[in-house]
């Protein structure tokens, strides 16, 4: 691990002009992903500014119906949220099982929803239940958030932009949702997950773990809005052209994978 | 002889561990946990390329760095007249040639073979300034053609490692009667034939490989302080590579060592480097692996290609076994690398069945990976894979009840002289089979299978009847098989005049717990109490020679234990017969206490006592003192053996497998502890069910490169991915040794990966699938399944 500074931010405002201060430096937030890098010098940074303990970053609360949960919420703290289990059940099993008790005790959702893993739960979260991401600079849809345009460019995976935070994250309110993941048996992470969510005029069924970017299955939405029920998606296949292929399991094994979880999803959902 | 005090703490009894007090609380003292006034540190610039031709080296710029003292490369080897690491075992062709062993330098001379050899060494002030230093090192490679597989070693265009062996071939060896074997062939009513992978394991002790190397120009005396499961053999084996005119100026220490499963009986570069440095920086140099660096160089396990075939006549009877093995050893080979795909793999290939004819030829490859050298079981886990995997594959091949085949063919009169030479002292395994039988309760399984087929998941059953040689020697056997020394176990007992015992051992543990067992046998044999009893070991220095922990020795040491005991006893009871004023010959030993036909008694410290005092005995008669030294050479392999069950249920959606049940009767002969024995089940278990389904050592075909070098990539089993084992014993003493026992340390790792994928494939229906059998490859295997069907 290479030498760096590390700043103990006093507010927002504070952490941006430490970011700007000085190239090369990065917001730290759980450091569950960042901080591995680093120690295998896997990722290199000049300044760290740490944000995890802001007061203007914390808390979970319920405004104009929709769930509101501050960046700085780590995994634990939103699955043992009671707002959260009663608005959104879904979410709330869903940031339980995110990696180790460890990750899920340091680990926020602002700084997993900024990292954008390939296989991490949260993006799954953010496409499926219809979120925005509000940062210092603008509120974000989940759909423009993630960018499907950049699929080669691990670095470049959302649209935040240098000295932009995010502050929190929205979640509307489903008529039911469930998150189902098979995991990577070694990492624990998604091989694939997907989230299928129902609201009141749509469905959305969307997918983490499978291609380097989470993505939505539109066609698997348009069956679900017209019968959801997991015999509806019957006819369906995924495409497995652009899902990633690599020790842990071949495209087809995914696209697979997709189906069977989309269909358990929505067997879920209608219990 | 059983000891009254002794009795509640004795042979036998699951007395708890004393060591886990200390590991429990953090207290153990580890190699990398000791600091030396004038420490340095070493890390290791290691080979990117799997296989390249090294143009050049630059070190300068390391050299310059701060904090960095030392920069070590081949060259530096060379000048010390190092020689290469050699091969420990006399492997010979089938031609009488000698295996044809490539040189390992400690350091890379003009090649690199595999992803992360060690090209240079720096060390430095701290161990930051070594590791930083390391991305100063200038390397050129001039990479060349990579070969990572048991089938691209031997193809026309395979690029040759060594240029001792241009055919990438390092033994073509062969055991058993080829001629007897055709003839079975020729009058089988069946044949049954086989093609078999046993996957490559990557061992992954929790603590990984360090030493703290030392030397004193006072004495020229080295010290090496090293997590190792072989003190004295890595003695012998360093002398012998720097060349010290007596072995006695190394001397190993070795405090605990947090597991070892085999990758820390050998010998490594890294080792070497550091003594090297030691002498010519003057300072103690420590290295400790990461965890990547265990990954990519530990020695990996396993690793065969299998082509078997079996002969039976009309009755199902076993006629006759014929195996053609390819072992992947690896870039180099490794200590032990050419005797475990050999004598340790072949020569138990039958199994538990009686086969009147076998023959076996292994050929050994060199290819672009890490050595391949002893992991857990080393050989026997291959052995009985094979066979176990081919016996259920004739049952449902030719229609028959897999329990019923293994029982028409097991051997079932003992002493049992095998195919190969092998004398099988004591068994019951037609016992192990009907107790397993019993207890997974077999009679009901179509019930069950049928139960999970309603809620739509296939479910399967698979055995196994592992048998495996251990406790090895016996040193002439083994001699005759190409051991280059003795293969036995010593112990040294001191009785002090204050009626303590240390108990000083040849063999080290790395997590068998020999200071509570080995105490146990001697609270039997003395009758003093178990807090009175001190186990020492780890130390060239102070204890007795030994032959290493692996292969379920620590009972031959134990043995030795007990012989030196015998010694004790008899020594103290010349002493006891003067203080009775008895005949020795009437003075008898019993519950710690001698008692003379007068009735008078004398208690076994008081006779310590009276050793040390030398005043009521002629001591031009009696010496003084209370000490012996046993050597115990084994007369026989040990015969462990065991009957494994498991029922798996699938999830045809994706592929999952499911361990419903898993049932173990083993036979270890006696138990020296209970407890401490049902925990190396467990573990042995655990590591085969991690081959079975979760264990992937996967490099790239293509460029040679580790992708399973993390824990994020290689699985290895968490308590949620086990179920509860129900572990039960049936007990034969082993004839062969005075405790009566087998071994228990490889059992697990043996029998358990044959049942996991006899059941899988019996769930579905297929002849094989390559472990570990994860989702995917279920989930590939159904759909194969459902085209052809």
């Amino acid at each position: 691990m290479d030498n760096f500074d590390y700043h103990l931010a006093t507010s927002v405002a504070d952490a941006i002009s430490l970011l700007q201060e000085v190239p090369e430096s990065r917001l730290l937030a759980g450091g569950q992903s960042l901080l591995p890098l680093l120690r295998h010098n896997r990722a290199r940074c000049t300044r760290l500014v740490d944000i995890a303990q802001l007061a203007e970053l914390a808390g979970i609360q319920e405004r104009a119906n929709e769930l509101v949960v501050g960046a700085g919420v780590t995994h634990a703290g939103l699955a043992a949220s009671t707002l959260v289990r009663a608005a959104s059940p879904a979410l709330a099993a869903l940031a339980g099982a995110v990696g180790d008790p460890h990750v899920r005790h340091l680990g926020t959702i602002g700084g997993a929803v900024a990292w954008n893993g390939a296989g991490a739960d949260y993006p799954a979260a953010l496409l499926g239940l219809a979120t925005t991401v509000t940062t210092t600079l603008r509120v974000i849809p989940a759909d423009v958030f993630i960018r499907a345009d950049s699929m080669d460019d691990a670095a470049v995976n959302t649209v935040l932009e240098r000295g932009e935070v995010i502050t929190s994250i929205e979640f509307p309110p489903t008529l039911a949702a469930a998150y189902e993941k098979f995991p990577i048996p070694a990492s624990r992470s998604a091989l694939v997950g997907v989230l299928v969510a129902r609201f009141s005029d749509h469905v959305r069924v969307s997918v983490t773990g499978a291609a380097a970017r989470a993505f939505r299955l539109p066609d698997f939405e348009a069956a679900l809005l017209r019968r959801f029920d997991a015999s509806a998606l019957g006819g369906l296949e995924v495409d497995s052209s652009g899902l990633l292929n690599d020790l842990h399991g071949g495209a087809d094994y995914r696209a697979h994978l997709i189906g069977v979880l989309a269909r358990r999803a929505v067997a879920r959902c209608s219990l | 002889v059983s000891g009254g005090e002794g009795a509640r703490t004795g042979f036998g009894v699951s007395q708890p561990r004393r060591e886990d007090r200390r590991f429990i609380t953090g207290r153990g003292r580890f190699t990398d946990d000791l600091l030396l006034p004038g420490q340095t540190w070493a890390a290791f610039v290691r080979s990117p390329h799997a296989h390249a031709r090294i143009q050049s080296i630059d070190i300068e710029a390391a050299r310059a760095a701060l904090g960095v003292i030392g920069v070590l490369t081949a060259a530096d080897i060379e000048a010390a007249g190092l020689r290469p690491l050699p091969n420990g075992w006399d492997t010979r062709s089938i031609d009488g040639t000698p295996a044809r062993i490539g040189v390992r330098s400690a350091l890379a001379t003009d090649t690199v073979r595999y992803v992360g050899e060690a090209v240079v060494a720096v060390i430095a002030e701290t161990r930051a300034a070594a590791r930083d230093a390391l991305a100063l090192v200038r390397v050129n490679y001039e990479p060349l053609p990579v070969v990572t597989t048991t089938a691209q070693a031997q193809t026309a265009d395979a690029p040759a490692l060594h240029p001792e062996a241009p055919d990438n071939v390092v033994f073509d060896w062969a055991t058993g009667d080829r001629a007897a074997t055709d003839a079975a062939f020729a009058r089988a009513v069946h044949r049954v034939t086989l093609e078999l992978d046993n996957s490559r394991l990557i061992p992954n002790a929790l603590e990984p490989r360090a030493v703290n190397a030392v030397y004193d120009a006072g004495t020229r005396e080295f010290t090496l302080h090293i997590t190792t499961q072989n003190p004295h053999g890595k003695r012998g084996l360093i002398s012998g590579v720097i060349g010290l005119a007596a072995d006695t100026e190394l001397r190993v220490l070795s405090g605990d060592v947090g597991g070892g499963f085999g990758s820390k009986a050998m010998l490594y570069p890294e080792e070497i480097v550091c003594l090297l440095a030691a002498r010519q920086l003057g300072r103690p140099v420590k290295w400790t692996a990461e965890r990547t660096e265990s990954f990519h160089t530990d020695a990996h396990g396993r690793d065969h290609r299998t082509h078997v075939e079996l002969a039976l006549d009309a009755d199902h009877r076993f006629l006759g076994l014929s195996i053609e093995t390819t072992a992947n050893l690896g870039a180099y080979a490794s200590t032990f690398g050419t005797l475990v795909p050999t004598v340790m793999y072949a020569l138990i290939t039958p199994g538990q069945y009686d086969i009147p004819a076998a023959h076996a030829r292994v050929t050994g490859v060199y290819t672009n990976t890490a050595p391949v050298d002893a992991y857990r079981g080393a050989g026997r886990p291959e052995a009985c894979y094979l066979i176990e995997r081919l016996v259920e594959h004739a049952a449902r091949t030719l229609a028959v009840d897999p329990a019923v085949l293994r029982q028409r063919n097991f051997v079932r009169s003992f002493p049992h002289r095998s195919a190969f030479g092998l004398i099988y002292d004591t068994g019951d395994f037609p016992g192990l089979l009907d107790r397993a039988l019993d207890r997974i309760d077999y009679a009901n399984f179509p019930a069950r299978r049928a139960e999970s087929e309603r809620r739509g998941r296939l479910r399967g059953i698979g055995f196994s009847c592992y048998i495996e040689i251990a406790g090895f020697g016996p040193s002439r056997l083994l001699g005759q098989l190409g051991a280059p020394s003795g293969v036995w176990e010593s112990a040294e007992i001191r009785v002090n005049a204050s009626g303590t015992v240390e108990v000083i051992t040849g063999c080290h543990a790395h997590g068998q717990g020999h200071e509570t067992t080995y105490a146990q046998v001697v609270c039997d044999r003395l009758g003093v109490p178990f807090e009175q009893v001190r186990v020492l070991h780890g130390d060239t220095g102070r204890g007795p020679a030994g032959s290493g922990t692996s292969g379920s020795r620590s009972s031959v040491g134990m043995s030795a234990v007990s012989l030196a005991c015998d010694r004790i006893v008899e020594k103290a009871r010349a002493i006891a017969a003067n203080l009775l004023n008895e005949a020795p010959d009437l003075v008898a030993f019993a519950n710690g206490r001698f008692s003379g036909v007068s009735g008078l008694t004398v208690e076994f410290g008081e006779v310590a006592a009276a050793a040390y005092a030398a005043q009521r005995f002629p001591t031009d008669m009696i010496e003084p003192g209370l000490h012996a030294v046993s050597f115990f050479d084994p007369q026989n392999f040990t015969y462990p053996a065991g009957c494994y069950v498991c029922e798996v249920e699938i999830d045809p959606d994706t592929g999952v497998s499911r361990i419903i049940d898993f049932v173990a009767v083993d036979d270890f002969g006696r138990l020296a502890n209970p407890m401490i024995v049902h925990g190396q089940v467990q573990g042995g278990i655990t590591q085969g069910i991690g081959q079975a389904l979760l264990e992937g050592c996967v490099y790239a075909e293509d460029s040679g490169a580790l992708l399973s070098a993390s824990f994020q990539d290689y699985c290895l089993p968490r308590a949620d991915d086990l179920p509860r084992y129900r572990i039960e014993f049936l007990q034969t003493p082993c004839p062969g040794n005075p405790l009566g026992m087998k071994g228990c340390g490889e059992a697990g790792a043996i029998g358990a990966p044959p049942a996991v994928i006899n059941a899988i494939t019996d769930a579905l229906g297929v002849a094989d699938i390559a472990m570990p059998a994860t989702p995917e490859r279920v989930w590939r295997a159904l759909n194969t399944r459902q085209r052809t069907h």
